[in-house]
């Protein structure tokens, strides 16, 4: 019986019979807490993924479980518990921060489910811990760090003050800038969890006279360290080049505190291709506000899922057919090209990026020129998977 | 150079101290009246972070901004006590702590529901977009020497009510001994409303302060009531002059340990050690002082009640 | 002589009389009817509850007993994960090794925070069991080689050679309930114990505790200590359902998570912790399905919690008891 609906998954679908043909797929992210924001704009960007494929993901009829991990690993643990085992998704999308990705990973890859993240990217899970049941649809979190290292490496900077939060992805964060860039580090300096006085860092700055500052620094210290780097006269004497600070998550609340700054991106609002300028006119008039790179990646994450589970024919139970649609899976990415690595992570043409302005005037992110084209991350070597 | 750096980070220091006493004098008076833990002062100072950026954002007067912030962290303390903190005056501080950690919750997913998620902007305005040029080739921005201005001046005053008039010597007396000034014929209740009022105006005008500084979102007062409980615990309970005390000490061995401490500790161990070992302590440095100042005074630097007895 | 009246009744309160027994027996049911009718995620709830219950539980031996207000009790719970996640990260996976290794930290830890913490009162305690809370939060942060703040997945659960697999679902639930039932019959016998009374004395009266010739102190601290250690065990058992740890599970948060779910259960009478647990845990679990916006009712319960009902849920079950 069951092979018979497989075998006449058309006509299944057609007249929706069976209960196996209905997609179900878990979103989470963090809603509550200080990355609430982040967590907003991964949502609205899968969302509106999802209403311009008709609500149904590869044709099929989708169920969507909206998840909150609360930014605490064992509630994310409980709640993708809840997924897998209550509602017995198929996939689990979504996830901003790293930790939370760590804390669910197990979980899902040992239960069937597929994993699609569509931001975080631990370097474990890049290399030697990466599965064919996890894919992701925006990068490993060292790639935009080392794009800001060649920058400032082809930029001619001689002497680079580093900042970064005392955690690991900071400390992750700076190796990745280093790996490109070979110049001088004159410090390198690790701030509290959560800091939001950067004034004993700025004057350690001030007192080094580096040629440029690299801040990783997200959230709302992000948004402090920038503002106080402003006030202190800096921004327009000691260039702070910056990863996951300055965005459109952020923009708006710096206003003009941030400009000029540099940061990097594999995507930006104003990418000319119809995929994209359809994804932002549709974004802005839905929520009313500039798209993020989070939403960016949320919305390819929804294409992604629509392409894989077409190309397999919408067959949810053979897993390993899935995994090679997915593999395969092609389709107008709001990047402007769609390519995955052999770790199942997209390799992405980096540009640097700027506050700007958009057509119509509205602040925003813009691209820049191209720092690295097709830059697969470092770790996919490590990673045993090959097809 | 290293002179002008000390200098800097002191001032430094100074800056973060005088915005923490701002929240924690009315702290530490609002326990030592009523012995009353209010964790829901935190969201005060939120309140006049928000109400000042969003007033500078319509408006573009940085002056009506920092006016009207004192303003609704007033109300809105006072509307606390009214709803809240009034029923809990006679409870232990395990249910107060309760009570007004659900005030917090509440509080700030409100703020998050109605503002969002994402933080408010909260410019300066260009009149305080420069920098106090510094011998030595440091600067400190101009901002910073406000909020250090501003501060003391407050405290100033705040000291000169407190020891220069018979009202100040009420509060005073109210928070060495309470029971006493009730026997003779102080209404502690209404003066207790006086000193919450105050000190919820106090943190708001600190919110309005901090906005341009940090990121004005919801949560933002967490990290600062935190902060200010170890500040008047280290002060002494009950003290302003403890809470000034103690806001400097923390200020300083926040901001001189996040300065200092991983260089010192690369003349010791090898750099990378130095920079795993360096922002931890730099991170505990508070949490150190406060153990410590407990260790060898258990009632804190200032302590009022031992000396009444 | 007030105090002297007051003691039967509370002691009666404390080896939780004819309720205890039915909360056993209720949360027994609930699990088997969980595995039997409402699948496996509600078994994982259920396994989640008890697992917070056994730290609430170890937090109101202090808090409910001693009457010691300890706002770092998540980082005994944090030793107890880390130990099991380092030990399993070197693969060190026995859980004859890894337990024993996690409870001896704990109690060691609690030993030497609880030592320093007793020389302080009241507020005072309160706020240096946070401070040496989030030293040892920030210390977890800086374990690069542990994953930092990124925390560390424990790839296989501890092993105990085949006597009982944890990796079993349904055995995992049935040792915690073994586990958090005989951890409240210690701790209740301890309590009615002449221990428990010397520290209820002093609870009331230290003064008069001391008077009378005992080392108040030393009683607290061996409070502590057994207190850090369950909380510890705890942590062992959470680790071992997430398959992951990192230093969230120490926040300062999680200490204020505890404290209220020993407040809202009903202070001081041991299984009023365990209710309070379980009525936190499923209340998020409740209020998080219906609105991402969950806080806005959970911050105004806990608040009505504390002005209208005294004593918790335990208080409001005596209560009825005693209409009946």
């Amino acid at each position: 019986m069951r092979l018979a609906i497989g075998m006449l998954t058309a006509t299944a679908l057609l007249v929706g019979t069976a209960q196996a043909q209905e997609l179900r797929v878990g979103f989470m992210a963090t809603f509550t807490g200080p990355g609430a924001n982040l967590g907003q704009h991964l949502r609205d960007g899968f969302l509106l993924g999802l209403d311009h494929l008709g609500g149904k993901l590869g044709g099929l009829d989708t169920r969507l479980f909206i998840a909150d991990d609360q930014l605490k690993p064992d509630v994310a643990r409980q709640e993708v518990d809840k997924l897998l085992e209550k509602e017995k998704v198929h996939f689990v999308v979504g996830v901003v921060f790293s930790n939370i990705l760590l804390a669910i990973y197990k979980p899902v890859i040992e239960s069937g489910a597929f994993l699609i993240s569509a931001n975080a990217g631990p370097s474990q899970i890049a290399g030697a811990q990466c599965s064919e049941r996890f894919f992701s649809t925006s990068w490993q979190n060292d790639q935009t760090h080392s794009a800001l290292g060649k920058y400032a490496q082809e930029k001619g900077y001689k002497r680079v003050f580093l900042l970064a939060p005392n955690y690991q992805a900071g400390k992750d964060g700076l190796t990745g800038f280093k790996r490109y860039y070979k110049g001088t580090v004159v410090d390198e300096v690790y701030t509290q969890l959560g800091a939001v006085d950067f004034s004993a860092e700025i004057a350690k700055i001030q007192a080094a006279k580096p040629d440029a500052v690299y801040a990783f620094m997200p959230g709302g210290p992000g948004i402090a360290l920038v503002k106080q780097y402003f006030q202190a006269g800096l921004t327009k004497q000691i260039p702070l080049l910056s990863a996951f600070t300055v965005d459109d998550t952020s923009l708006p609340a710096l206003g003009s505190a941030a400009e000029g700054l540099i940061s990097a991106s594999q995507w930006a609002a104003d990418f000319d291709n119809p995929a994209n300028r359809r994804f932002v006119a549709d974004f802005r008039a839905k929520y009313g506000y500039v798209p993020s790179y989070f939403a960016a990646q949320a919305y390819d994450a929804a294409q992604f899922l629509d392409a894989g589970i077409k190309g397999a024919g919408g067959r949810l139970d053979d897993k390993a057919a899935l995994r090679d649609a997915l593999r395969r899976a092609q389709f107008p990415s709001v990047k402007g090209k769609w390519k995955l690595n052999t770790n199942h992570i997209p390799i992405n043409d980096f540009y640097y990026v700027t506050p700007g302005k958009l057509a119509d005037g509205t602040p925003a992110m813009v691209k820049g020129e191209l720092v690295f084209a097709d830059y697969g991350d470092e770790y996919a070597k490590d990673c045993p998977m090959r097809w | 150079m290293e002179p002008t750096l000390l200098v800097v980070q002191f001032l430094n220091g100074i800056q973060l101290g005088t915005l923490l006493f701002l929240v924690a004098s009315g702290l530490t008076l609002v326990f030592g009246i009523l012995d009353v833990i209010n964790l829901a002062h935190g969201v005060v100072y939120m309140v006049g972070a928000y109400a000042a950026a969003s007033t500078f954002v319509r408006s573009g007067s940085l002056a009506l901004a920092i006016a009207i912030a004192p303003v609704a962290a007033l109300l809105v303390g006072l509307l606390l006590d009214r709803l809240v903190l009034r029923f809990l005056y006679d409870r232990n501080h395990l249910d107060q702590v309760l009570a007004t950690f659900g005030v917090i919750l509440f509080v700030d997913e409100a703020v998050r529901a109605i503002f969002g998620p994402a933080a408010l902007p909260y410019p300066l305005p260009p009149a305080f977009e420069w920098s106090l040029e510094l011998p030595g080739g440091a600067t400190y921005p101009a901002w910073r020497l406000v909020i250090i201005v501003s501060g003391l001046v407050l405290a100033a005053i705040l000291f000169g009510i407190l020891h220069r008039t018979r009202a100040g010597m009420v509060v005073r007396a109210a928070a060495t001994d309470p029971g006493m000034l009730a026997m003779l014929g102080v209404d502690i209740r209404r003066l207790f409303l006086v000193v919450l009022g105050a000190g919820s105006a106090l943190a708001g005008f600190a919110g309005a302060l901090a906005g341009p500084i940090v990121a004005v979102q919801p949560g933002m007062g967490d990290s600062v009531l935190i902060l200010s409980f170890v500040v008047i615990v280290t002060g002494g309970l009950g003290s302003v002059q403890g809470a000034l005390l103690g806001s400097f000490l923390v200020g300083l061995a926040d901001t001189l340990g996040r300065s200092f401490l991983t260089d010192l500790l690369r003349l010791l161990l090898p750099p990378a050690a130095a920079n795993e070992v360096g922002p931890a302590l730099a991170s505990m440095a508070i949490y150190l002082v406060m153990a410590i100042v407990l260790l060898i005074r258990p009632q804190g630097l200032v302590s009022l009640r031992r000396a009444a007895r | 002589m007030r105090a002297a009246t007051r003691a039967p009744v509370s002691v009666r309160k404390l080896e939780g009389g004819s309720v205890a027994p039915l909360v056993f027996v209720a949360l027994a049911l609930a699990v088997l009817g969980a595995d039997l009718w409402a699948g496996p995620y509600y078994v994982k709830l259920l396994t989640r509850a008890m697992i917070v219950a056994l730290a609430a539980l170890a937090l109101d031996l202090l808090v409910g007993l001693a009457g010691l207000v300890s706002l770092g009790h998540a980082a005994f719970v944090g030793i107890g994960a880390y130990a099991v996640g380092i030990l399993a990260e070197h693969g060190i996976t026995s859980g004859w090794i890894q337990w024993p290794v996690a409870l001896v930290a704990s109690a060691a830890a609690a030993a030497v925070i609880g030592a320093l913490s007793l020389r302080t009162r009241g507020v005072h305690f309160i706020m240096i069991t946070l401070a040496f809370a989030q030293m040892l939060y920030f210390a977890a942060n800086s374990l690069s080689r542990y994953g930092g703040d990124d925390g560390l997945t424990i790839w296989n659960r501890s092993d105990f050679g085949g006597i009982v697999s944890l990796a079993d679902r349904r055995t995992f639930a049935w040792l915690c309930f073994v586990l958090l039932l005989s951890v409240y019959v210690a701790l209740a016998r301890l309590s009615a114990s002449r221990f428990g009374r010397v520290l209820r004395g002093a609870k009331d009266n230290e003064r008069r505790m001391a008077a009378l010739g005992f080392a108040v102190t030393r009683f607290r601290l061996v409070a502590f200590v057994i207190s850090g250690t369950v909380a510890g065990l705890a942590g062992v058992l959470l680790a071992n359902l997430t398959e992951f740890v990192a230093p969230a599970y120490m926040s300062w948060h999680r200490s204020g998570e505890l404290l209220a779910m020993v407040v809202l259960g009903g202070m001081g009478s041991l299984y009023g912790a365990i209710l309070g647990a379980f009525a936190f845990v499923l209340l998020e679990e409740l209020l998080s399905r219906f609105t991402t916006h969950w806080a806005l009712l959970f911050g105004p319960f806990l608040v009505l919690v504390v002005l209208v009902g005294r004593g918790g849920i335990a208080g409001l079950l005596a209560r009825l008891g005693r209409i009946r």
